[in-house]
């Protein structure tokens, strides 16, 4: 029976895959890029882009740092995942910030970068990140682009809905994609509509940025897949599509693909205070990190926490309405008044558009459609402020240019459809080069977007670049969006599988940025302050190497007495003061990374020498003229050996 | 006492910097103009003699405070020694004696203005040929120069005299 169903669904597929193929092969010809475009996209050697663009790695873990217009890649920020070349997860320091009640995690799968925001602008302070598949959310701190803080989600399995932020950065809201045992249990997957259940989690944010999970909502098990936080006058609010609500447990491609409609769940988190300040929760016991790092001892500081708490909708009217939705919801989006909530049905053949004057009126007067778990369904007719005919097979996400249009990516059908708030009517579309994903718009999803250009995030790009083996480059293009036609004027590759990319300009991130850590605050336990206090101590078999490095040399750089069996911990000053002269450290057979040590920070390599012999250690960062001379050498002897421990520079 | 002479050397510092901050105008008047008949580089007398930098204006040194010597010892040692040590060459020049090389505005505008100098000052340039190397910005402040400078007075001033 389900076989006949597949069949069908595989046939109308390769239908719908060969139309797109076929119309795509036209469009490209007719889309060929006009004569002024290079002028567009072009930024001057010496000359900045007007906008960075933070993207998410995907499965690498990390973000990528763009230039737009150009599409320049500036810089790495890794986040869930290890980097060798930055010491991250690698370095004594960095290590903590990879603690999980699993344990040390070393990857994860990035997937949606949000700004924060003040007043309902991104206002450049920090960028937060989902870990997707350990459920976590990351912080990174926009004035040294680096992982400030991870916060790991209890109760939660695929953090996907994550990580959207309130209108002045109260929280960050998180949904789990996976429903499970809540808490998690040895049970019978068949027992699915017994036992799974979802959760939606507030996390707040305080003014230094710091995150704790505030409250978490059970919910029911369905896949909570996206969210955003309300604005203007939705602000209070917060709405998460889900699908499955068949609540099927296998072959969810068919069976989570039977209802006509799922649900855009409203969540009153105002509300949801009052409920907490008036004790109406429960405390579930969970363990869970918080892991931040401190800038001004250079290291991360993992905590241990336990215990959340939890509001159950049945016991807390009010808190929560669900909106249907046609059909399997992906993204949901606030325009920029707040008023309208568009929700991309994947397998819909509209764009449904929630109005949030509408649902409130329709609460009040109870306009139910039944109940789920003591969740009042909303009527769909009360609550719909219209719906875009013909948006493309397959929209997935909605962005605003802060003009009165929308711009939704139509995944199937590879293209970008823009209509207008209010008539719903589409006004232009064009094609991407392909399987369009997510979109972004500088400030779109804000309450004043920059609405100069539209990105599209591809999932495949096939035929665009050069070849390289079985696996392409990822893939993202740019339109400008200024006049009434949208326009391609570049393709750039991009790390990872480009999921969510935020944009935000330059001019505001500029300012702020650190170029160097003033030495004198640097409150490393282990840091060498001054090259007179570079020195070598043993304790046991435990040797702290106390090391400064400047253009050109390292103190010490000659150390004798070290043997087998130790466990040596280079820590590592770069007493450098001037932006952009970071020093490297590797040593000879070294099993995790080298160090990168930007001026004045401390970092610490640990390091096993297996056998005795000489190994040389060096600066791995291309910093003076006198580079090169930049080395040193360590002495290991073996076992029991009576070399005296000794060390110097120029001796 | 000691907090006395230091809220002391605090005033003393800050009459020190007021000597210098602010007008700076009557070395430019000349600008162009060269009445020093060693001055062969082609630049104005001032930047000659003194460097390029925020300093543009004879400095009115007091006498010799040895507390704040004291405090710019302490800044040699964490933002200098790495380079320079006082009695041999190392990465750059030995130091004690800098101030029988160069002039107390020209000490500053080194510290604070290494690039500049590096590439426009023959001076410096000459040192660059030397050393291979080129001296760093450590982000030192006005104030902590002035300190550094103090100590290289203290230390000039037991240097034998000639």
């Amino acid at each position: 029976m389900y076989r006949k169903y597949f069949n069908m669904i595989a046939i109308a597929l390769a239908i719908i895959a060969t139309v797109v193929i076929v119309h795509n092969g036209c469009q490209q010809s007719k889309d060929l890029v006009s004569g002024d475009v290079a002028e567009k996209v072009y930024v001057k050697p010496g000359t900045y882009d007007d906008f960075y663009l933070f993207t998410s790695g995907g499965f690498s873990g990390h973000v990528g740092v763009y230039g737009l217009p150009s599409g320049r890649l500036f810089r790495v920020i890794p986040v869930f995942s290890q980097d060798p070349e930055k010491a991250w997860g690698y370095s004594e320091e960095s290590k903590p910030m990879f603690i999980t009640s699993h344990g040390f995690v070393p990857w994860d799968d990035a997937h949606h970068p949000e700004l924060s925001q003040t007043d309902g602008v991104p206002d450049g302070r920090w960028l937060f990140i989902n870990g997707n598949n350990t459920p976590r959310v990351a912080r990174i701190d926009l004035s040294t682009f680096k992982t400030a803080e991870i916060i790991e989600i209890p109760n939660s399995a695929g953090n996907h809905g994550s990580p959207f932020i309130t209108q002045n950065s109260e929280y960050i809201v998180a949904s789990t994609r996976f429903s499970v045992p809540i808490p998690n249990k040895d049970v019978s997957l068949s027992s699915f509509k017994e036992n799974f259940k979802g959760t939606l989690s507030f996390i707040k944010i305080a003014k230094d940025g710091a995150m704790n999970i505030e409250f978490q909502i059970i919910v029911p098990g369905f896949n909570y897949d996206l969210a955003h936080g309300g604005k203007g006058p939705s602000h209070g609010w917060a709405f998460f599509t889900s699908y499955n609500t068949e609540q099927a447990n296998t072959l969810l491609e068919v069976n989570a693909s039977q209802n006509d409609k799922d649900f855009v769940a409203a969540v009153n988190w105002k509300k949801a205070e009052e409920y907490i300040k008036q004790g109406k929760y429960k405390t579930f016991s969970s363990t869970y990190f918080n892991n931040r790092f401190d800038e001004k001892k250079h290291m991360g500081i993992s905590e241990k926490r336990s215990d959340v708490k939890v509001l159950i909708p049945s016991e807390c009217p009010g808190l929560i309405y669900y909106l249907p939705t046609p059909k399997s919801p992906h993204g949901v989006d606030v325009d920029p008044t707040g008023e309208y909530i568009a929700a991309g049905g994947k397998l819909a053949a509209v764009i449904p558009v929630h109005s949030f004057s509408k649902m409130m009126k329709a609460i009040e007067n109870k306009e139910f459609d039944g109940e789920v778990d003591g969740i009042p369904v909303l009527k769909y007719e009360s609550v719909m402020a219209g719906e875009v005919k013909n948006p493309g097979l397959g929209p997935l996400h909605t962005e605003f240019d802060g003009n009165g249009y929308a711009y939704t990516s139509s995944f199937i059908s590879s293209e970008i459809v823009k209509w207008k708030i209010g008539t719903w009517e589409v006004v232009d579309r064009i094609p991407t080069y392909y399987s369009i994903g997510h979109l972004c718009i500088p400030g779109g999803d804000s309450r004043k977007p920059w609405g100069k250009y539209v990105v599209a995030l591809n999932k495949i790009t096939k035929d665009r670049y050069l070849p390289t083996g079985p696996e392409l480059t990822q893939s993202a293009q740019l339109f400008d969006i200024s006049g009434d036609k949208m326009k391609l004027l570049l393709d750039f590759p991009t790390i990872g599988e480009p999921h969510y990319a935020q944009a935000i300009p330059a001019d505001i991130l500029m300012k702020n940025s650190k170029k160097i850590f003033p030495i004198e605050e640097n409150g490393n336990p282990y840091s060498t302050k001054a090259e007179k206090d570079a020195r070598v101590e043993r304790n046991g078999n435990i040797i702290h190497v106390y090391m400064s490095t400047i253009r050109t040399h390292f103190a010490p750089d000659n150390i004798e007495g070290i043997k087998v069996g130790d466990e040596v911990y280079f820590h590592v000053t770069n007493l450098e003061q001037d932006w952009d002269i970071p020093h490297g450290f590797a040593v000879k057979g070294a099993n995790n990374s080298e160090l990168l040590i930007m001026p004045g920070a401390t970092e610490t390599l640990k390091w096993l020498p297996m056998q005795e012999g000489v190994y040389p250690f060096y600066c791995t960062d291309f910093c003076s003229a006198l580079h090169q001379e930049m080395q040193g050498y360590v002495r290991v002897s073996q076992k029991g050996s009576n070399v005296e421990l000794a060390w110097g520079t120029g001796k | 006492m000691k907090t006395a002479l230091l809220n002391f050397s605090a005033a003393y510092l800050l009459l020190l910097l007021l000597t210098f901050i602010g007008c700076g105008g009557d070395s430019n008047s000349d600008k162009n103009q060269s009445t020093n008949k060693n001055n062969t580089s082609g630049l104005p007398d001032w930047e000659f003699e003194n460097g390029f930098g925020p300093i543009k204006k004879k400095l009115y040194l007091l006498p010799l405070d040895k507390v704040i010597a004291a405090e710019g010892e302490k800044i040699f040692e964490s933002k200098c020694a790495s380079c320079h040590k006082l009695d041999e060459r190392y990465v750059g020049p030995a130091q004690r004696d800098v101030l029988k090389r160069v002039s107390p505005e020209f000490f500053m505008n080194m510290v604070l203005n290494p690039e500049e100098n590096v590439e426009k000052h023959p001076h410096s340039k000459e040192m660059l040929a030397k050393y291979m190397q080129k001296m760093t910005n450590q982000n030192i402040n006005l104030e902590d120069a002035r300190k550094l400078l103090e100590y290289f007075r203290l230390l000039d001033s037991e240097l034998p005299k000639k």
